[in-house]
């Protein structure tokens, strides 16, 4: 990953060596949301209309875990090179399930639900801007 | 409210992939469907027509369109869209104008004609969409969310892939009779193991294909059935089309996260023991009182989540069920007599209805080469986009 390389999608999350997904915190009742959300808060009890930006947790308890085996249809943008990938959903402290694809390298034999994973940052594909980047799930041991 | 409305008629168009326009499926299975009732379509007056957004813009695919399609009779006319909950909740609107008094007659038809291979979102970038987002960021296909819950089947509940085999074997052999089945050809559990994995735990033949198909229900007035002179009609005892319950904490197709439980708590009750529960509670019968159930077999795995979700056996314990041999006709409480969406693919629209015909011709005791013996009661269950679900419970 090249250090001019920018976010597939701008504002849900963090680069850097401490990369984290950014969620939004209703400031009425407590509840985080992502991906970010404004105007209105989901919680039936709660009339809340303004959020606060939070970084969730970076790691959490796998939930469960797959991969794609065969090249996902577009909008997915594959490389000139399609590889299989592993995807996991990550629950984290603040009580909600994130997906992810898993980090470069991991397959689902290094998964098991209720392991701990950790969010990096990673290349998803490269276009005329150059390197476009995504959060994935690391798998802790 | 169990004793008022009645299903007096049900038909269907077969599965398949014919390449023909869905008007087409709809007309046959609503014919067939009026036919089975002995109701000519001109006394029919509601026509509800479940809708899908895929075909073009969304009142395409409406009761209008049957309705012009039969020839113009004056009734009255209502679409539902409730992804694949659809046909449940067209047939809901249409027993409430039965219960209000608003309706006798009303006839209630899904179909659908389906692209080939994954279905993947609406071409153009939209950016705020989930499901578009989720192929773009993720390459996360709906094979991807089945393979989700069949591995925690797997890691939580020492599920197999020999067991979600098994599955696919038993509904293989319940549709090798069903004349609207689309797969009528025996599987072998090794068949399954050897067809290529798609998502890992999950191989091509554990996920359910999409069909082109039709169905259709005549619903009446208990007041009017009597007046034909209808014996023992099959009985409406419940409808759930209930939401889920915030926060929904099962990952659910296609968002990219779960609501937060950690301010308020995770609910009683997850989104699919709700709808079932919602339909248990309006028929004030419960699961012990359950002949047979048609669940949205999407894959393989997810019947056993269906079958626990509808409290047909205790949570993790599905697959001592499916092992003893009692969800197949013959066993304790079969599951998916008509082959599930294994042998016929989902046709989105129309599949919350195919459930029903199924049960309809089970109760009536006229399931050839299926038959679960002494059915009395039926259960259907199906999930889909969006907060979408159904379960609809008919009894003799």
């Amino acid at each position: 990953m090249s250090d001019t390389a920018t976010p597939a999608i701008e504002g849900w999350f963090t680069t850097g060596p401490e990369p984290a997904l950014i969620g939004s915190r209703c400031s009425t009742c407590g509840c985080v949301f992502f991906p970010r959300t404004e105007g209105f808060c989901r919680n039936p009890v709660c009339d809340g209309e303004s959020f606060d930006d939070v970084e969730l947790s970076r790691r959490g308890r796998i939930w469960s875990y797959t991969d794609a085996q065969y090249q996902p249809p577009p909008p997915y943008i594959a490389g000139d090179q399609w590889e299989p990938f592993a995807l996991a959903a990550v629950e984290l402290p603040e009580g909600l399930v994130v997906l992810g694809q898993v980090a470069h390298g991991y397959g689902v034999d290094d998964l098991k639900v209720g392991q701990e994973a950790e969010l990096v940052v990673e290349t998803l594909y490269s276009d005329d801007d150059g390197e476009r980047t995504i959060w994935r799930w690391k798998p802790i041991p | 409210m169990t004793e008022q409305v009645a299903v007096l008629g049900v038909g269907m168009h077969p599965w398949g992939k014919w390449g023909k326009n869905f008007v087409t499926y709809g007309v046959h299975a609503a014919r067939a469907a009026l036919a089975d009732a002995g109701i000519p379509w001109r006394d029919v007056d509601l026509i509800v027509g479940g809708e899908t957004v895929r075909n073009g813009y969304a009142g395409y695919v409406a009761g209008a369109t049957f309705a012009q399609a039969l020839g113009w009779n004056g009734a009255r006319v209502a679409t539902s869209y409730a992804a694949c909950a659809t046909g449940a909740q067209a047939l809901d609107t249409a027993r409430s104008r039965i219960l209000a008094g608003q309706s006798e007659v009303a006839l209630v038809v899904g179909a659908d004609t389906t692209p080939k291979g994954f279905l993947a979102p609406n071409a153009g970038e939209r950016w705020d969409d989930p499901d578009w987002l989720r192929f773009r960021l993720l390459g996360m296909t709906n094979p991807a969310y089945f393979a989700l819950y069949a591995r925690r089947r797997m890691d939580l509940y020492g599920a197999t892939s020999e067991d979600f085999a098994q599955v696919k074997v038993k509904n293989a052999r319940h549709g090798l009779h069903n004349p609207n089945a689309r797969y009528r050809k025996a599987v072998t559990a090794q068949d399954v193991l050897d067809s290529a994995v798609v998502s890992d735990p999950l191989h091509l033949l554990d996920i359910c294909a999409t069909s082109d198909g039709a169905a259709a229900v005549v619903l009446v007035s208990a007041e009017y059935a009597r007046r034909l002179g209808a014996e023992r009609p099959v009985r409406v005892a419940a409808i759930s089309t209930v939401t889920p319950t915030f926060p929904n904490t099962v990952l659910d197709m296609p968002l990219l996260a779960t609501e937060p439980s950690g301010v308020v708590g995770a609910p009683e009750r997850t989104f699919k023991e709700g709808i079932a529960h919602a339909a248990y509670e309006e028929a004030g019968i419960g699961p012990e009182d359950v002949s047979l159930a048609e669940v949205y077999d999407l894959s393989t795995a997810l019947e056993l989540d269906w079958i626990e979700d509808l409290g047909l056996c205790k949570r993790g314990e599905a697959e001592t069920l499916l092992r003893a041999g009692e969800t197949t006709v013959g066993g304790r409480i079969p599951v998916n007599p008509s082959g599930g969406l294994a042998c016929f693919g989902e046709a989105v629209p129309a599949q919350a209805l195919a459930q029903v015909c199924e049960v309809t011709w089970q109760l009536r005791g006229g399931a050839e080469g299926r038959q679960v013996e002494d059915a009395r009661v039926g259960i259907t269950a199906n999930q889909g986009l969006f907060g979408h679900g159904s379960s609809v419970l008919l009894t003799l």
